[in-house]
Protein backbone atom coordinates (compact mmCIF):
# COMPACT_ATOMS: atom_id res chain seq x y z
CA UNK A 1 0.00 0.00 0.00
CA UNK A 2 1.06 3.63 -0.50
CA UNK A 3 2.29 5.51 2.50
CA UNK A 4 0.11 8.08 4.89
CA UNK A 5 0.68 9.76 7.72
CA UNK A 6 -1.27 8.64 11.20
CA UNK A 7 -2.71 10.77 13.48
CA UNK A 8 -4.72 9.60 16.55
CA UNK A 9 -7.68 11.62 17.37
CA UNK A 10 -8.16 12.37 21.22
CA UNK A 11 -11.60 13.09 20.72
CA UNK A 12 -14.24 13.08 18.22
CA UNK A 13 -14.35 16.94 17.37
CA UNK A 14 -10.66 16.80 16.61
CA UNK A 15 -11.43 13.30 14.85
CA UNK A 16 -14.13 15.56 12.56
CA UNK A 17 -12.26 18.54 12.15
CA UNK A 18 -9.20 17.07 10.39
CA UNK A 19 -10.97 14.83 8.37
CA UNK A 20 -13.29 18.04 7.28
CA UNK A 21 -10.62 19.87 6.06
CA UNK A 22 -9.61 17.24 3.56
CA UNK A 23 -11.22 14.71 1.34
CA UNK A 24 -7.89 12.75 1.15
CA UNK A 25 -8.27 12.05 4.74
CA UNK A 26 -9.87 8.75 5.75
CA UNK A 27 -10.91 7.15 9.46
CA UNK A 28 -9.69 3.86 10.68
CA UNK A 29 -10.99 2.06 13.67
CA UNK A 30 -10.83 -1.76 13.43
CA UNK A 31 -9.34 -1.16 9.81
CA UNK A 32 -10.36 -4.89 8.88
CA UNK A 33 -11.71 -3.58 5.73
CA UNK A 34 -9.95 -0.75 4.80
CA UNK A 35 -6.41 -2.14 5.45
CA UNK A 36 -7.36 -5.08 2.89
CA UNK A 37 -8.77 -2.05 0.62
CA UNK A 38 -5.59 0.42 1.17
CA UNK A 39 -3.33 -2.84 -0.07
CA UNK A 40 -5.17 -3.66 -2.94
CA UNK A 41 -5.06 0.49 -3.79
CA UNK A 42 -8.65 0.87 -4.17
CA UNK A 43 -8.01 3.59 -1.41
CA UNK A 44 -5.15 5.43 -1.27
CA UNK A 45 -5.40 8.00 1.66
CA UNK A 46 -3.24 11.11 2.24
CA UNK A 47 -3.86 10.61 5.93
CA UNK A 48 -5.29 8.44 8.32
CA UNK A 49 -7.51 9.53 11.70
CA UNK A 50 -7.22 6.78 13.99
CA UNK A 51 -10.16 7.08 16.08
CA UNK A 52 -9.98 3.23 17.84
CA UNK A 53 -8.98 5.14 20.74
CA UNK A 54 -12.14 7.20 21.13
CA UNK A 55 -14.96 6.66 23.77
CA UNK A 56 -17.72 5.67 22.29
CA UNK A 57 -17.15 1.87 23.45
CA UNK A 58 -19.97 1.35 25.31
CA UNK A 59 -23.77 -0.35 25.08
CA UNK A 60 -26.18 1.66 27.46
CA UNK A 61 -29.69 1.51 27.75
CA UNK A 62 -31.94 4.74 26.14
CA UNK A 63 -34.90 6.11 28.26
CA UNK A 64 -37.07 4.32 25.26
CA UNK A 65 -36.12 1.34 26.20
CA UNK A 66 -33.58 0.55 23.31
CA UNK A 67 -29.91 0.61 23.55
CA UNK A 68 -27.48 3.13 22.37
CA UNK A 69 -24.61 1.27 20.86
CA UNK A 70 -21.23 3.53 20.49
CA UNK A 71 -19.42 3.35 17.01
CA UNK A 72 -16.54 1.50 18.39
CA UNK A 73 -18.07 -1.35 20.31
CA UNK A 74 -16.33 -4.67 18.68
CA UNK A 75 -18.43 -7.24 16.39
CA UNK A 76 -17.78 -9.51 19.19
CA UNK A 77 -18.88 -7.68 21.94
CA UNK A 78 -22.14 -6.67 20.54
CA UNK A 79 -22.93 -10.06 19.64
CA UNK A 80 -22.17 -11.12 22.62
CA UNK A 81 -23.96 -8.71 24.54
CA UNK A 82 -26.14 -10.19 27.38
CA UNK A 83 -29.77 -8.30 26.24
CA UNK A 84 -28.74 -8.07 22.49
CA UNK A 85 -28.59 -12.10 22.87
CA UNK A 86 -31.87 -12.03 24.81
CA UNK A 87 -33.74 -9.12 23.43
CA UNK A 88 -32.51 -8.89 19.52
CA UNK A 89 -31.42 -12.14 18.57
CA UNK A 90 -31.52 -11.52 15.02
CA UNK A 91 -28.85 -8.97 15.49
CA UNK A 92 -26.65 -11.06 17.34
CA UNK A 93 -26.78 -13.64 15.15
CA UNK A 94 -26.47 -11.89 11.89
CA UNK A 95 -23.01 -10.33 13.75
CA UNK A 96 -22.14 -14.12 14.51
CA UNK A 97 -22.88 -15.15 10.83
CA UNK A 98 -20.42 -12.50 9.55
CA UNK A 99 -16.58 -12.54 8.87
CA UNK A 100 -14.35 -14.76 11.40
CA UNK A 101 -13.97 -14.14 15.10
CA UNK A 102 -10.35 -13.04 14.34
CA UNK A 103 -11.92 -10.37 12.68
CA UNK A 104 -14.83 -9.67 14.94
CA UNK A 105 -12.95 -8.74 17.48
CA UNK A 106 -11.16 -6.24 15.59
CA UNK A 107 -13.98 -5.06 13.49
CA UNK A 108 -16.28 -1.98 14.96
CA UNK A 109 -20.03 -1.33 14.49
CA UNK A 110 -18.91 1.84 12.95
CA UNK A 111 -16.90 0.07 10.82
CA UNK A 112 -19.62 -2.53 9.98
CA UNK A 113 -21.91 0.15 8.16
CA UNK A 114 -19.03 1.67 6.21
CA UNK A 115 -17.88 -1.43 4.43
CA UNK A 116 -17.80 -1.69 0.97
CA UNK A 117 -18.23 -3.89 -1.41
CA UNK A 118 -16.54 -7.05 -2.72
CA UNK A 119 -17.41 -7.03 -6.18
CA UNK A 120 -14.76 -8.89 -7.75
CA UNK A 121 -14.87 -6.07 -10.36
CA UNK A 122 -14.51 -3.39 -7.97
CA UNK A 123 -11.90 -5.31 -6.35
CA UNK A 124 -9.34 -5.69 -9.26
CA UNK A 125 -7.84 -2.76 -10.42
CA UNK A 126 -7.44 -4.26 -13.49
CA UNK A 127 -10.97 -4.01 -14.62
CA UNK A 128 -13.11 -1.02 -15.00
CA UNK A 129 -15.26 0.12 -12.28
CA UNK A 130 -18.16 3.21 -11.68
CA UNK A 131 -17.85 2.65 -7.94
CA UNK A 132 -14.36 3.06 -7.64
CA UNK A 133 -13.89 5.12 -11.10
CA UNK A 134 -17.19 6.99 -11.78
CA UNK A 135 -18.17 7.14 -15.47
CA UNK A 136 -15.55 4.60 -16.53
CA UNK A 137 -18.00 1.59 -17.01
CA UNK A 138 -19.34 -1.81 -14.81
CA UNK A 139 -17.74 -4.50 -16.19
CA UNK A 140 -19.93 -7.44 -13.58
CA UNK A 141 -22.92 -6.18 -15.84
CA UNK A 142 -22.04 -8.08 -18.32
CA UNK A 143 -19.81 -10.35 -17.09
CA UNK A 144 -19.74 -13.34 -14.01
CA UNK A 145 -22.55 -11.79 -12.03
CA UNK A 146 -23.30 -14.61 -9.72
CA UNK A 147 -23.44 -12.79 -6.64
CA UNK A 148 -24.60 -9.42 -7.99
CA UNK A 149 -27.80 -7.97 -7.16
CA UNK A 150 -30.97 -8.60 -8.17
CA UNK A 151 -32.86 -5.60 -6.54
CA UNK A 152 -32.33 -2.02 -6.82
CA UNK A 153 -29.07 -1.70 -9.07
CA UNK A 154 -28.60 0.23 -11.88
CA UNK A 155 -26.62 0.32 -15.12
CA UNK A 156 -23.61 2.02 -13.64
CA UNK A 157 -23.28 -0.33 -10.69
CA UNK A 158 -24.77 -4.00 -9.72
CA UNK A 159 -22.87 -4.59 -6.75
CA UNK A 160 -24.32 -5.72 -3.39
CA UNK A 161 -23.80 -4.50 -0.01
CA UNK A 162 -21.72 -7.40 1.93
CA UNK A 163 -22.86 -6.58 5.51
CA UNK A 164 -24.85 -8.96 7.37
CA UNK A 165 -25.04 -7.07 11.20
CA UNK A 166 -26.93 -4.14 8.36
CA UNK A 167 -29.66 -6.52 7.77
CA UNK A 168 -30.71 -6.68 11.01
CA UNK A 169 -30.34 -2.83 12.31
CA UNK A 170 -32.55 -2.33 8.66
CA UNK A 171 -34.75 -4.73 10.16
CA UNK A 172 -34.88 -3.25 13.72
CA UNK A 173 -35.50 -0.04 12.43
CA UNK A 174 -32.62 1.59 14.03
CA UNK A 175 -31.13 5.08 13.42
CA UNK A 176 -27.59 6.10 12.51
CA UNK A 177 -25.92 8.38 14.95
CA UNK A 178 -23.68 10.84 12.92
CA UNK A 179 -21.39 13.95 13.87
CA UNK A 180 -19.72 16.41 11.82
CA UNK A 181 -18.49 20.05 11.52
CA UNK A 182 -22.09 21.28 11.39
CA UNK A 183 -23.02 19.46 14.38
CA UNK A 184 -24.90 15.94 15.23
CA UNK A 185 -27.58 14.04 13.60
CA UNK A 186 -29.50 11.14 13.30
CA UNK A 187 -30.61 8.68 9.90
CA UNK A 188 -32.80 6.14 9.79
CA UNK A 189 -31.11 3.04 8.79
CA UNK A 190 -32.73 2.28 6.03
CA UNK A 191 -31.51 5.96 4.89
CA UNK A 192 -28.11 5.48 5.79
CA UNK A 193 -27.17 3.44 2.89
CA UNK A 194 -27.63 4.62 -1.12
CA UNK A 195 -29.16 2.69 -4.18
CA UNK A 196 -26.26 3.42 -6.90
CA UNK A 197 -28.30 5.43 -9.59
CA UNK A 198 -25.19 7.31 -11.86
CA UNK A 199 -23.70 7.92 -8.40
CA UNK A 200 -22.25 4.27 -7.55
CA UNK A 201 -19.06 5.80 -5.94
CA UNK A 202 -21.22 7.16 -2.93
CA UNK A 203 -22.57 3.78 -0.71
CA UNK A 204 -23.79 6.05 2.18
CA UNK A 205 -25.56 9.57 2.91
CA UNK A 206 -22.64 10.67 4.99
CA UNK A 207 -21.55 13.99 4.26
CA UNK A 208 -17.33 14.78 4.02
CA UNK A 209 -15.94 14.63 7.15
CA UNK A 210 -19.00 13.32 9.43
CA UNK A 211 -18.28 10.44 11.73
CA UNK A 212 -20.71 7.99 12.94
CA UNK A 213 -20.79 7.71 16.52
CA UNK A 214 -23.70 5.08 17.52
CA UNK A 215 -26.13 3.39 16.79
CA UNK A 216 -29.34 3.60 18.00
CA UNK A 217 -31.79 0.57 18.75
CA UNK A 218 -35.27 1.34 19.69
CA UNK A 219 -37.06 -1.06 21.44
CA UNK A 220 -39.18 -3.81 19.26
CA UNK A 221 -41.53 -6.23 21.83
CA UNK A 222 -40.91 -8.59 19.15
CA UNK A 223 -37.43 -8.73 18.20
CA UNK A 224 -37.40 -11.73 20.30
CA UNK A 225 -38.40 -14.04 17.80
CA UNK A 226 -36.41 -12.46 15.20
CA UNK A 227 -34.25 -14.73 13.27
CA UNK A 228 -31.22 -14.68 10.35
CA UNK A 229 -31.04 -16.97 8.17
CA UNK A 230 -27.78 -16.56 5.78
CA UNK A 231 -27.14 -18.84 2.54
CA UNK A 232 -23.61 -18.93 1.37
CA UNK A 233 -20.68 -21.43 -0.59
CA UNK A 234 -19.52 -22.59 2.62
CA UNK A 235 -20.90 -23.46 5.60
CA UNK A 236 -18.66 -20.25 7.53
CA UNK A 237 -16.63 -17.25 7.07
CA UNK A 238 -17.94 -16.46 3.54
CA UNK A 239 -20.29 -13.69 2.52
CA UNK A 240 -23.89 -14.34 1.94
CA UNK A 241 -25.68 -14.93 -1.29
CA UNK A 242 -28.39 -14.14 0.14
CA UNK A 243 -29.79 -13.88 3.91
CA UNK A 244 -33.04 -13.12 5.61
CA UNK A 245 -33.50 -11.27 9.29
CA UNK A 246 -37.07 -11.82 10.16
CA UNK A 247 -39.52 -11.41 12.90
CA UNK A 248 -43.03 -12.24 13.13
CA UNK A 249 -45.72 -9.93 15.91
CA UNK A 250 -48.59 -12.84 16.70
CA UNK A 251 -52.05 -13.01 18.35
CA UNK A 252 -52.75 -16.49 18.10
CA UNK A 253 -52.48 -17.43 14.78
CA UNK A 254 -52.90 -13.87 13.40
CA UNK A 255 -50.15 -12.09 12.66
CA UNK A 256 -50.06 -8.35 14.10
CA UNK A 257 -46.62 -7.64 12.76
CA UNK A 258 -43.73 -8.40 10.82
CA UNK A 259 -40.07 -7.16 9.63
CA UNK A 260 -38.39 -8.87 6.67
CA UNK A 261 -35.61 -7.36 5.46
CA UNK A 262 -32.73 -9.35 2.95
CA UNK A 263 -28.89 -9.10 2.27
CA UNK A 264 -26.94 -10.07 -0.63
CA UNK A 265 -29.52 -8.92 -2.96
CA UNK A 266 -28.93 -4.83 -3.23
CA UNK A 267 -26.64 -2.24 -3.10
CA UNK A 268 -28.06 -1.40 0.16
CA UNK A 269 -30.12 -3.49 3.25
CA UNK A 270 -32.89 -4.17 1.35
CA UNK A 271 -36.55 -3.92 3.80
CA UNK A 272 -39.17 -5.27 2.39
CA UNK A 273 -41.51 -3.48 3.37
CA UNK A 274 -44.51 -4.29 1.08
CA UNK A 275 -44.32 -7.91 2.38
CA UNK A 276 -44.43 -6.57 5.82
CA UNK A 277 -47.69 -4.84 5.09
CA UNK A 278 -49.25 -7.59 3.31
CA UNK A 279 -48.29 -10.02 6.55
CA UNK A 280 -50.13 -7.85 8.84
CA UNK A 281 -53.62 -9.40 9.69
CA UNK A 282 -52.84 -13.08 7.82
CA UNK A 283 -52.78 -16.04 9.03
CA UNK A 284 -49.21 -17.31 9.87
CA UNK A 285 -49.05 -20.19 8.00
CA UNK A 286 -47.04 -21.76 5.12
CA UNK A 287 -49.20 -19.83 2.42
CA UNK A 288 -49.47 -16.58 3.99
CA UNK A 289 -45.18 -16.67 3.84
CA UNK A 290 -44.61 -17.89 0.34
CA UNK A 291 -47.53 -15.21 -0.85
CA UNK A 292 -45.22 -12.64 1.41
CA UNK A 293 -42.10 -13.95 -0.29
CA UNK A 294 -43.78 -13.44 -3.78
CA UNK A 295 -44.56 -9.64 -2.93
CA UNK A 296 -41.36 -8.99 -1.60
CA UNK A 297 -39.35 -10.56 -5.00
CA UNK A 298 -42.07 -9.25 -7.16
CA UNK A 299 -39.48 -6.47 -8.89
CA UNK A 300 -36.59 -8.99 -8.95
CA UNK A 301 -34.18 -8.05 -12.02
CA UNK A 302 -31.91 -11.12 -12.41
CA UNK A 303 -28.66 -11.17 -14.45
CA UNK A 304 -27.08 -13.39 -16.67
CA UNK A 305 -25.74 -15.89 -13.78
CA UNK A 306 -27.70 -14.77 -10.47
CA UNK A 307 -31.59 -15.93 -11.22
CA UNK A 308 -30.88 -18.55 -8.51
CA UNK A 309 -30.72 -15.36 -5.77
CA UNK A 310 -34.62 -15.05 -6.80
CA UNK A 311 -35.73 -18.59 -5.71
CA UNK A 312 -33.08 -19.19 -3.12
CA UNK A 313 -34.79 -15.92 -1.73
CA UNK A 314 -38.26 -16.45 -1.54
CA UNK A 315 -37.74 -19.84 -0.36
CA UNK A 316 -35.30 -18.44 2.43
CA UNK A 317 -37.90 -15.90 3.15
CA UNK A 318 -40.47 -18.33 3.90
CA UNK A 319 -38.18 -20.56 6.01
CA UNK A 320 -37.55 -17.33 8.08
CA UNK A 321 -41.04 -16.51 8.72
CA UNK A 322 -41.80 -20.13 9.39
CA UNK A 323 -38.86 -20.23 12.46
CA UNK A 324 -40.02 -16.89 13.95
CA UNK A 325 -43.66 -17.94 13.90
CA UNK A 326 -42.77 -20.57 16.24
CA UNK A 327 -40.54 -18.31 18.47
CA UNK A 328 -36.96 -17.93 16.63
CA UNK A 329 -33.66 -19.80 17.14
CA UNK A 330 -31.47 -21.41 14.49
CA UNK A 331 -33.32 -21.44 11.15
CA UNK B 1 9.34 5.13 16.43
CA UNK B 2 6.65 3.11 17.41
CA UNK B 3 6.97 1.23 21.07
CA UNK B 4 4.71 -2.58 21.04
CA UNK B 5 4.61 -5.27 23.68
CA UNK B 6 5.52 -8.47 22.66
CA UNK B 7 5.34 -11.35 24.52
CA UNK B 8 6.33 -9.51 27.62
CA UNK B 9 9.11 -7.46 26.25
CA UNK B 10 8.83 -3.75 25.03
CA UNK B 11 10.16 -3.44 21.68
CA UNK B 12 11.30 -0.41 19.98
CA UNK B 13 10.86 0.01 16.01
CA UNK B 14 11.43 2.09 13.12
CA UNK B 15 8.40 1.60 10.84
CA UNK B 16 5.98 3.42 9.00
CA UNK B 17 2.75 4.01 9.32
CA UNK B 18 1.49 1.48 7.06
CA UNK B 19 3.33 -1.75 8.25
CA UNK B 20 1.22 -3.95 9.41
CA UNK B 21 1.84 -5.95 12.59
CA UNK B 22 2.07 -9.12 10.57
CA UNK B 23 5.44 -7.24 8.98
CA UNK B 24 6.46 -5.62 11.97
CA UNK B 25 6.45 -8.89 13.54
CA UNK B 26 8.65 -10.60 10.66
CA UNK B 27 10.52 -8.52 8.80
CA UNK B 28 11.48 -6.00 12.25
CA UNK B 29 11.48 -8.29 15.02
CA UNK B 30 12.51 -11.60 13.87
CA UNK B 31 9.01 -13.71 14.83
CA UNK B 32 8.68 -15.33 11.86
CA UNK B 33 6.39 -17.76 13.98
CA UNK B 34 3.46 -15.76 12.49
CA UNK B 35 2.85 -16.46 8.84
CA UNK B 36 1.79 -14.95 5.66
CA UNK B 37 -0.19 -16.82 3.75
CA UNK B 38 -2.79 -14.47 2.07
CA UNK B 39 -2.13 -11.20 3.54
CA UNK B 40 -5.60 -10.03 3.12
CA UNK B 41 -7.17 -11.85 6.14
CA UNK B 42 -8.86 -14.51 4.13
CA UNK B 43 -6.73 -17.36 5.99
CA UNK B 44 -5.61 -17.11 9.57
CA UNK B 45 -2.04 -17.99 9.55
CA UNK B 46 -0.87 -14.92 10.98
CA UNK B 47 -3.92 -15.22 14.22
CA UNK B 48 -2.26 -13.45 17.57
CA UNK B 49 -3.19 -12.49 20.08
CA UNK B 50 -4.26 -8.68 21.16
CA UNK B 51 -4.92 -8.43 24.84
CA UNK B 52 -5.78 -11.77 24.68
CA UNK B 53 -8.04 -11.50 21.80
CA UNK B 54 -7.12 -13.37 18.86
CA UNK B 55 -6.70 -10.64 15.71
CA UNK B 56 -5.42 -10.95 12.04
CA UNK B 57 -1.73 -9.41 12.27
CA UNK B 58 -2.49 -8.71 8.57
CA UNK B 59 -4.91 -6.50 8.78
CA UNK B 60 -3.81 -4.02 11.62
CA UNK B 61 -1.33 -1.64 11.79
CA UNK B 62 1.77 -1.96 14.04
CA UNK B 63 1.38 1.46 14.75
CA UNK B 64 -2.27 1.62 16.30
CA UNK B 65 -1.33 -1.28 18.65
CA UNK B 66 1.01 0.57 20.38
CA UNK B 67 0.24 0.07 24.42
CA UNK B 68 -1.08 -3.52 23.99
CA UNK B 69 -0.45 -6.75 25.01
CA UNK B 70 0.64 -8.64 22.02
CA UNK B 71 1.42 -12.39 22.07
CA UNK B 72 2.48 -14.64 19.37
CA UNK B 73 3.04 -18.14 18.61
CA UNK B 74 6.77 -17.90 20.46
CA UNK B 75 5.11 -16.15 23.48
CA UNK B 76 2.69 -19.79 24.25
CA UNK B 77 5.32 -21.76 25.87
CA UNK B 78 7.14 -21.60 29.02
CA UNK B 79 10.24 -22.43 28.22
CA UNK B 80 10.46 -25.51 27.28
CA UNK B 81 7.44 -26.59 28.38
CA UNK B 82 4.90 -26.71 25.32
CA UNK B 83 1.36 -24.76 26.06
CA UNK B 84 -1.37 -27.73 26.35
CA UNK B 85 -2.86 -26.43 23.36
CA UNK B 86 0.37 -27.08 21.13
CA UNK B 87 0.87 -30.43 22.77
CA UNK B 88 -2.49 -31.46 21.86
CA UNK B 89 -1.86 -30.56 18.29
CA UNK B 90 1.03 -32.43 18.42
CA UNK B 91 -0.73 -35.54 20.53
CA UNK B 92 -3.54 -35.51 17.64
CA UNK B 93 -1.86 -34.99 14.00
CA UNK B 94 -3.01 -31.72 13.95
CA UNK B 95 -0.95 -30.60 10.81
CA UNK B 96 0.64 -31.81 8.07
CA UNK B 97 3.08 -29.26 6.87
CA UNK B 98 2.69 -26.89 9.58
CA UNK B 99 2.38 -23.51 7.72
CA UNK B 100 -1.20 -22.70 9.43
CA UNK B 101 -0.10 -24.06 12.27
CA UNK B 102 1.00 -21.00 14.80
CA UNK B 103 -2.60 -19.56 13.51
CA UNK B 104 -4.06 -22.61 14.36
CA UNK B 105 -3.09 -22.87 17.74
CA UNK B 106 -3.01 -19.09 18.66
CA UNK B 107 -6.67 -19.40 17.59
CA UNK B 108 -7.72 -22.62 19.67
CA UNK B 109 -6.22 -20.72 23.02
CA UNK B 110 -8.50 -17.94 21.95
CA UNK B 111 -11.09 -20.39 21.44
CA UNK B 112 -11.20 -22.17 24.94
CA UNK B 113 -10.74 -18.46 26.68
CA UNK B 114 -13.54 -17.88 24.91
CA UNK B 115 -15.79 -20.44 25.59
CA UNK B 116 -14.86 -20.44 29.49
CA UNK B 117 -16.21 -16.72 29.31
CA UNK B 118 -19.28 -17.71 27.88
CA UNK B 119 -19.49 -16.84 24.59
CA UNK B 120 -21.89 -18.17 22.09
CA UNK B 121 -21.14 -18.69 18.07
CA UNK B 122 -23.88 -18.64 15.11
CA UNK B 123 -24.88 -22.19 15.42
CA UNK B 124 -25.30 -22.52 19.06
CA UNK B 125 -28.95 -23.11 19.57
CA UNK B 126 -29.77 -20.45 22.55
CA UNK B 127 -27.88 -18.05 22.54
CA UNK B 128 -28.94 -17.32 26.17
CA UNK B 129 -27.19 -20.45 27.48
CA UNK B 130 -23.38 -20.86 25.82
CA UNK B 131 -22.18 -24.37 25.39
CA UNK B 132 -19.59 -25.26 28.12
CA UNK B 133 -15.76 -26.67 27.69
CA UNK B 134 -16.66 -30.39 28.27
CA UNK B 135 -19.72 -30.53 26.13
CA UNK B 136 -18.17 -28.00 23.23
CA UNK B 137 -19.69 -29.38 20.61
CA UNK B 138 -17.75 -30.92 17.10
CA UNK B 139 -20.36 -28.45 15.39
CA UNK B 140 -19.16 -25.76 17.91
CA UNK B 141 -15.48 -26.25 17.37
CA UNK B 142 -15.75 -25.91 13.54
CA UNK B 143 -17.57 -23.10 13.31
CA UNK B 144 -15.56 -21.12 15.91
CA UNK B 145 -12.13 -22.22 13.57
CA UNK B 146 -13.32 -21.28 10.52
CA UNK B 147 -11.14 -17.91 10.23
CA UNK B 148 -8.35 -20.42 9.88
CA UNK B 149 -7.14 -22.75 7.08
CA UNK B 150 -5.66 -25.68 6.42
CA UNK B 151 -4.69 -26.53 2.99
CA UNK B 152 -3.33 -30.00 4.15
CA UNK B 153 -6.88 -30.48 5.30
CA UNK B 154 -5.90 -31.45 8.86
CA UNK B 155 -9.55 -30.57 10.41
CA UNK B 156 -9.87 -34.01 12.03
CA UNK B 157 -6.94 -33.90 13.98
CA UNK B 158 -7.23 -30.03 14.51
CA UNK B 159 -10.63 -30.84 15.93
CA UNK B 160 -9.34 -33.12 17.98
CA UNK B 161 -6.76 -31.21 19.68
CA UNK B 162 -9.05 -29.02 20.74
CA UNK B 163 -11.17 -31.18 22.08
CA UNK B 164 -8.67 -32.71 24.07
CA UNK B 165 -6.91 -29.10 25.20
CA UNK B 166 -11.06 -29.12 26.02
CA UNK B 167 -10.64 -31.78 28.82
CA UNK B 168 -12.95 -34.25 26.15
CA UNK B 169 -11.67 -37.54 25.42
CA UNK B 170 -10.82 -37.45 21.13
CA UNK B 171 -10.86 -40.13 19.40
CA UNK B 172 -7.01 -41.51 18.72
CA UNK B 173 -5.36 -40.28 15.43
CA UNK B 174 -4.65 -44.29 14.88
CA UNK B 175 -8.85 -44.48 14.65
CA UNK B 176 -8.79 -41.98 11.81
CA UNK B 177 -11.81 -42.69 8.83
CA UNK B 178 -8.90 -44.43 6.72
CA UNK B 179 -9.34 -47.89 7.73
CA UNK B 180 -12.92 -47.66 6.91
CA UNK B 181 -12.29 -46.05 3.46
CA UNK B 182 -9.89 -48.62 2.13
CA UNK B 183 -12.52 -51.71 3.42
Amino acid sequence: MNNFAYVRANSVEDAVSRASQDSNVMYIAGGTNLVDRMKGFLDEPSQLVDVSRLAMKKIERTQEGGLKIGALVTNTDLAGCAEVRSNYPMLSRSILAGASQQIRNMATVGGNLMQRTRCPYYYDTAFACNKRQPNTGCPAATGINRTHAILGASESCVAVNPSDMCVALAALDAEVKVRGVAGERQIPFVDFHRLPGNTPNRDTNLEPGELITAVILPPVSFAKSGVYLKLRDRASYAFALISVAAALELSGEQIKNARVALGGVAHKPWRATEAEEFLKGKRADKSTFSQAAEIALKDAKPLAHNQFKVKLSKRAISRALSVSARGGGVV
Amino acid sequence: MIRLKINGQLQTLNVEPRVTLLDALRENLGLTGSKKGCDRGQCGACTVLIDGQRVYSCLTLAIMQEGKEITTIEGLATGDNLHPVQAAFIDNDGFQCGYCTPGQICASVALLDEVKNGSVSYVTPDLTSAPQLASLSEAEIKERLSGNLCRCSAYNGIVAAVQQASGQNPPSPAASNLGTEVS
